[in-house]
């Protein structure tokens, strides 16, 4: 009986010093140990997928093909991502031109998600003013446009618009990453913020100028 | 008749017993310790082609998770962002350093970065980010705190139970919508974070989802 003790006691150990405790770093994939249709053959976003010559799981659409697409509502009418349509380009149909004045209709709620994509997506670099002194300038980010520049005040909205879906200079685009509708959104949070910084004493309601110091 | 069975023998009895009772004991303790997503997953800290450090990105730089997983909100997918996203800051920062050599190239040539997939739900699990997201659970509840890891590993079991644990009881777990990216934030204390919980399932039309076809179709 000694010997049977001693010998469960170290099969113990032997076990524990194997395989170790829960949640114990490593490097190895975890162990499936029942893998009934843990993995199918069926494609997975992102995923590699032996099917393709080129592995790739997520296909790009093939030349010459246009996406299926919902329309979205613009001031009313159904705009689809493949019109020439100011919403999509910024620019004037048919032209080189940009729109002067955004085709969104400005709203308290498309200021709201203006605000809250401008946080995500410009403020590291631009920052939260918008004058160029994001948290990335401290890294190595040198040349970011500010937007109380004069230069970017007097851009059409449809130019801005462009420099956010397409880049301008070290700054590229965002069309990959953002929604036309978010964009747009963008668009009409960054003219507020240019009123904000360019606004005079007069401009601010009067009760509330004791409040501004 | 005394040499056929020796007096030790009247102790076979219970050495079987004891014996058995204890190997029985030692495999259920071993498969219920061992034999489950806690041990298999938790802890699964592979090595990436590319060293990226959440905690640089999203505590130093305060960056929000939807500037790379820009799709969390309106997909069942979180993407993983390309690597031209990457470039938008590293087209200028550490521009030449050879840890980002893959993402570089990568970009150049529009070839994805092979990362290795840590959070792998079986192939029969439907699980959706928008949905969770947009209820307001957080990133941090499934992922752990990945703000502040270097190297993501797998910080929670993702086992059926590990689900139904929050399916069961979502006020426990339910925060505003504000704080939902923000991975640091903690409830001022739980009585409150209970009551506010249950004021989200009401007002969101938050439903304890347990049927089968919620996750499995």
């Amino acid at each position: 009986m000694r010997y049977f003790l001693l010998g469960f006691l170290l099969l113990g150990l032997v076990v524990v010093s194997v395989a170790g405790f829960r949640g114990g770093i490593t490097r190895r994939p975890p162990i499936e140990l029942f893998p009934d249709m843990d993995r199918q053959a069926k494609l997975r976003p992102q995923s590699a997928h032996g099917f393709f010559p080129d592995g790739l799981g997520s296909r790009l659409h093939p030349d010459q093909t246009i996406p299926r697409s919902q329309p979205v509502l613009v001031a009313g009418t159904p705009v689809h991502p493949f019109e020439d349509h100011p919403f999509n380009t910024g620019y004037e149909p048919g032209t080189t031109n940009f729109v002067q004045h955004s085709p969104v209709p400005v709203s308290e709620t498309l200021l709201a998600r203006g605000r809250e994509r401008f946080a995500i997506h410009c403020q590291p670099c631009h920052g939260a003013a918008g004058d160029g002194k994001g948290p990335t300038t401290k890294y190595g980010m040198v040349v970011i446009g500010n937007l109380h520049d004069p230069r970017i005040v007097q851009q059409p909205d449809g130019e801005i618009f462009h420099v956010i879906s397409e880049g301008r200079n070290l700054m590229q685009g965002y069309a990959a990453n953002l929604t036309a509708a978010d964009r747009w959104a963008i668009l009409a949070y960054v003219r507020a913020l240019q009123l904000s910084h360019l606004a005079t004493l007069e401009e601010v309601p009067e009760g509330l100028r004791a409040t501004l110091k | 008749m005394s040499d056929i069975f020796p007096k030790w023998t009247n102790k076979l009895p219970g050495y079987v017993i004891l014996g058995g009772a204890l190997l029985g004991t030692a495999v259920v303790a071993g498969t219920w310790y061992y034999f489950t997503p806690k041990y298999t997953r938790v802890g699964y800290q592979p090595l990436q082609p590319v060293s990226f450090s959440h905690h640089i990105h999203v505590e130093q730089l305060g960056m929000d998770c939807r500037y790379c997983h820009n799709g969390v909100e309106s997909s069942y997918h979180s993407n993983i962002p390309s690597s031209t996203t990457c470039m938008n800051c590293h087209n200028q920062v550490l521009k030449d350093d050879p840890k980002l050599a893959l993402v570089r190239e990568s970009a150049a040539a529009g070839k994805p970065i092979p990362w290795v997939w840590i959070h792998k739900t079986p192939d029969y699990v439907y699980f959706n980010h928008a949905v969770h997201v947009n209820r307001g659970i957080s990133c941090v509840e499934c992922h752990g705190q990945i703000n502040l890891m270097d190297e993501v590993q797998h910080a929670q079991p993702l086992s059926m139970t590990f689900c139904l644990d929050c399916h069961r009881h979502p006020e426990a777990f339910l925060r505003p919508p504000e704080q939902v990216y923000n991975l640091n934030w903690k409830p001022d204390d739980p009585t409150r974070q209970l009551a506010q919980g249950r004021r989200f399932l009401e007002e969101w039309k938050v439903e304890r989802l347990e049927h089968c076809s919620a996750c499995h179709r």
